[in-house]
């Protein structure tokens, strides 16, 4: 068996094994000494693979699956937001990646901006809006969202001699802190933890081993293909039942203990932690990624003088103040229990961003149905 | 009003034009308000299918309209002409009337626009429209000025008669649905040719005019072809969820039974875009009482349009209007495109 | 975006670390220099928004396929297990049967 075999054949794709893994799924909260079994997953791509193979049909009833704050534009906090609007509005070319744009700052979002006249384009990676600052004479401001793994394609390019017209506005985010504070949540039912296998692949599997040891949390490293998934969750479960928290790597083919080491360094060469507000969880120390220093002919804050103060004349809409977003995030409340979800707050009329970003807990549950009772659907076809 | 109807805002957006619900909720408010009715016995505006009919004599005028703005205007596998032709047919055999009549064409043309594209798009309606066995008698041609107008703009109106006319209401639980070849193929071809994505693929649209194959279709299935439709803008997903509002029922879709070539689910994961919302150009969509089903099965694989056809799904009683759809591995509801995904892709 | 996609090297610009890559017969170029090791066509990369940030060694695939067989085999196992231990239970005389664990409610 190689990869090739293997990826031709989508054999982390195969039905069978799935169902192996399901039923093992069954078998493993039963074992378990109580029920519900909650479990916690931080990465908007996990929630995007369980929604599109819908495997919250496939879940056993006593198994929680819970999204936490794994979507890096959901948690882009208002101020974040603000300072690029206002930008926008100032006259400045914006290029941010797709899901940025609608999610609502104090008053505006991005694409309100762009509506009334703001220049403000998407980009599908860093290096278009590279190559967008070398086509054109005019500031270039790149709005970086994203965790790790997505700040170190950022950080790639900043180190390559990029044009002088463009610049940073840094928004991203770095996931490990952000588990610390959910973990100390006193309302939290989370037994352990499924880990983001992209950002493990490149921060390594060992990041996660103070945490298990502070916490007595399991966390298990997943991939993203549907055995994967079904798999972590598996291991993540026999670990709890086990009674001996430990870190656990599912995802092998791209998991190491000490990661990319490479990538390493150029992520924190180029950025630092710093703490700072995460939308809807209050302040999340080290969770922010702001550039160095010795990058700061390149850092959009220090180039521009930005004026977000006339966005903030707007009171800010009373619907946001009844916004779950911040519970939904942390695992303490779902969609189903926010009164504006499906109603005031759609993908079209977003109110939170966890409504506005393809990975957010309520757009995938507003698109996919949430949780519907599924399990009595039998396939019909003939 | 349609399941799950919002009020339209006050500015029309992109979004009212890519063929889901707020388009039908701009038809259902402002478009056929105190229009389109053709009497008890046709179909007129409000049942917002894919062309009109009309009582005449023994017989069905059906007709269909249609404006092309794609973008590009040519694309793989075909151009904004042959699309023009072949959309406009289609919609005539949707409806039944499986042998065109005639169809119009007007032009709108920018300033400045290339007179051998022009006579390229015109060739590909030409030959088109053989294939078709039908042809253009009229037409109108209008200039704008440069920048008032994306080059070029085309619509066809196409008209047909027919002694049956096959609604796209007729659903009932344990009815079949079936797809007529692989999904998804237009519109990502068309996404795929947007330079930004610098994705290198042989995608080619599916454009072409069914009818034949619908001919085969009613004359093998006859009454028991329930509904009928094809799934452009939105996809498969729209196409369905129309047919199971209308009927009020509720489709299962086995997702693993829906034909789909390798590069068009590759392109759909690199962009995450699902290509059971993305258009198609070239297919139908069946709702087929379960006694025929094998049947029309059959009959469509042996057309050269058909072969690769499939019975995806079957209609039930739960949850009227929505769209399940069986993964492999579980369950989820399969939700219509909401906003201007695909923007100018037929 | 394009996130976390695996795909196959086909062509390599070694002056500008740059490779085309195959994902399932749609090629596009991904950056080579954050990659944690070397790249030569026919390996197979983790691309993730146009950068390879893994190279996905072909005995890896074999290695995740023995993992998901393993935890089927695991969860036989403890079943099996159980099996026995209920059948110990019930052939015991008189024995105290364990109390079922409490559940919650169901939403």
């Amino acid at each position: 068996m190689n990869a090739s075999d293997a990826f031709a054949q989508l054999k982390f794709r195969d039905p069978e094994r799935a169902r192996g893994l399901r039923d093992a799924l069954d078998r493993l909260v039963q074992h378990a000494d109580h029920a519900p079994v909650s479990v916690m997953h931080v990465c908007g791509s996990h929630e995007q693979a369980i929604a599109k193979f819908g495997l919250r049909a496939a879940f056993p009833e006593d198994l929680q699956v819970i999204m936490g704050p794994g979507c890096p534009v959901c948690v882009t906090d208002v101020p974040e937001v603000d300072e690029a609007v206002a930008l926008a509005k100032q006259g400045v070319r914006i290029a941010t990646y797709g899901d940025m744009l609608r999610v609502p700052g104090t008053s505006q979002s991005l694409a309100d901006a762009k509506a009334e006249g703001a220049n403000v384009d998407i980009v599908y990676s860093v290096t278009q809006a590279v190559e967008l600052a070398r086509e054109n004479d005019e500031e270039i401001v790149f709005f970086a969202s994203g965790f790790e793994t997505t700040a170190v394609a950022t950080a790639a390019v900043l180190v390559d001699d990029p044009p002088d017209n463009l610049s940073v506005l840094s928004a991203h985010k770095y996931i490990p802190p952000v588990m610390e504070i959910v973990a100390e949540m006193p309302e939290t039912k989370i037994e352990g933890f499924l880990a983001a296998g992209h950002a493990a692949t490149i921060t390594g599997s060992g990041v996660f081993e103070k945490f298990v040891e502070r916490h007595r949390l399991p966390v298990v490293i997943a991939g993203f293909e549907p055995l994967d998934v079904l798999a972590g969750l598996a291991k993540l479960l026999e670990v709890i039942n086990s009674g001996e928290p430990r870190v656990e790597n599912a995802f092998p083919r791209c998991v190491t203990r000490e990661g990319n080491v490479h990538a390493q360094k150029l992520l924190w060469r180029v950025f630092r932690p710093t703490g700072g507000r995460w939308r809807g969880i209050a302040h999340v120390p080290n969770g922010n990624l702001r550039l160095r220093d010795e990058f700061a002919q390149y850092d959009t804050r220090k180039r521009f003088t930005i004026d977000a103060s006339a966005l903030w004349d707007y009171a800010p809409p009373k619907l946001v103040e009844r916004c779950q977003c911040g519970d939904i995030m942390a695992g303490i409340s779902s969609p189903a229990g926010c009164q504006l979800f499906g109603k005031e707050c759609t993908p079209d009329k977003p109110v939170g961003a966890c409504m506005v970003s393809a990975e957010g807990t309520c757009r995938i549950w507003h698109q996919y149905g949430g949780r519907p009772d599924l399990r009595s659907v039998k396939r019909g076809a003939a | 009003m349609t399941r799950n109807a919002r009020l339209i805002d006050e500015r029309i957006t992109l979004k009212y034009g890519t063929g889901g619900g707020a388009m039908r909720a701009l038809i259902e408010q402002v478009f056929a308000k105190g229009l389109g009715d053709v009497g008890e016995d046709g179909i007129g505006l409000a049942a917002m299918d894919d062309g009109a009919a009309i009582r005449i004599g023994d017989q069905y005028l059906v007709i269909a309209t249609d404006s092309h703005v794609v973008q590009p205007i040519e694309f793989p596998g075909g151009d904004i002409g042959r699309l023009a032709v072949s959309g406009t047919v289609n919609d005539l055999a949707m409806m039944g009337a499986t042998e065109p009549l005639a169809l119009t064409c007007a032009a709108i043309i920018e300033d400045g626009f290339s007179r051998d594209v022009l006579m390229r798009i015109w060739e590909s309606i030409r030959a088109t429209c053989e294939e078709a066995g039908t042809t253009i008698v009229t037409g109108d041609t209008k200039v704008m000025g440069h920048g008032e107008l994306d080059g070029l703009v085309l619509n066809t109106t196409g008209v047909g008669l027919t002694k049956r006319l096959v609604s796209d209401a007729g659903l009932r639980p344990g009815d079949k649905i079936l797809v007529t070849g692989t999904m998804g193929d237009h519109g990502l071809a068309i996404m795929a040719t947007r330079n930004e994505l610098a994705l290198e693929t042989t995608l080619e649209s599916d454009v072409a005019p069914v009818h034949t194959l619908v001919r085969r279709a009613l004359d093998v299935g006859g009454e028991g072809v329930v509904a009928l439709k094809d799934p452009t803008r939105g996809g498969l997903s729209s196409a369905l969820h129309e047919m199971a509002e209308k009927s009020d029922v509720g489709i299962i879709v086995d997702e693993t039974a829906v034909p789909l070539r390798d590069e068009v689910r590759a392109v759909g994961e690199l962009l995450g875009i699902d290509p059971l919302v993305s258009a198609n150009e070239g297919k139908a969509v069946f709702g087929l009482r379960p006694d025929c089903a094998d049947g029309v099965l059959d009959a469509i694989r042996s057309h050269p349009l058909g072969r690769n056809a499939a019975i995806v799904g079957e209609c039930v009683a739960e949850r009227p209007g929505f769209i399940v759809l069986d993964t492999g591995f579980g369950s989820r509801l399969l939700a219509e495109a909401e906003g201007e995904l695909l923007p100018r892709i037929c | 975006m394009c996130l976390g996609v695996p795909g196959k090297v086909v062509e390599i610009d070694h002056e500008n670390q740059i490779a085309t890559v195959d994902f399932w017969g749609v090629k596009k170029q991904v950056r080579l220099e954050v990659c944690d090791a070397p790249v030569e066509p026919g390996d197979f990369i983790l691309n993730h928004v146009g950068f390879a940030i893994r190279r996905i060694p072909p005995e890896d695939a074999a290695e995740t396929l023995a993992l998901y067989d393993e935890l089927l085999r695991l969860a036989d196992e403890q079943d099996l297990m159980t099996a026995d231990v209920r059948a110990e239970i019930d052939a015991a005389p008189d024995a105290n049967r364990p109390a079922t664990g409490a559940r919650d409610e169901r939403k």
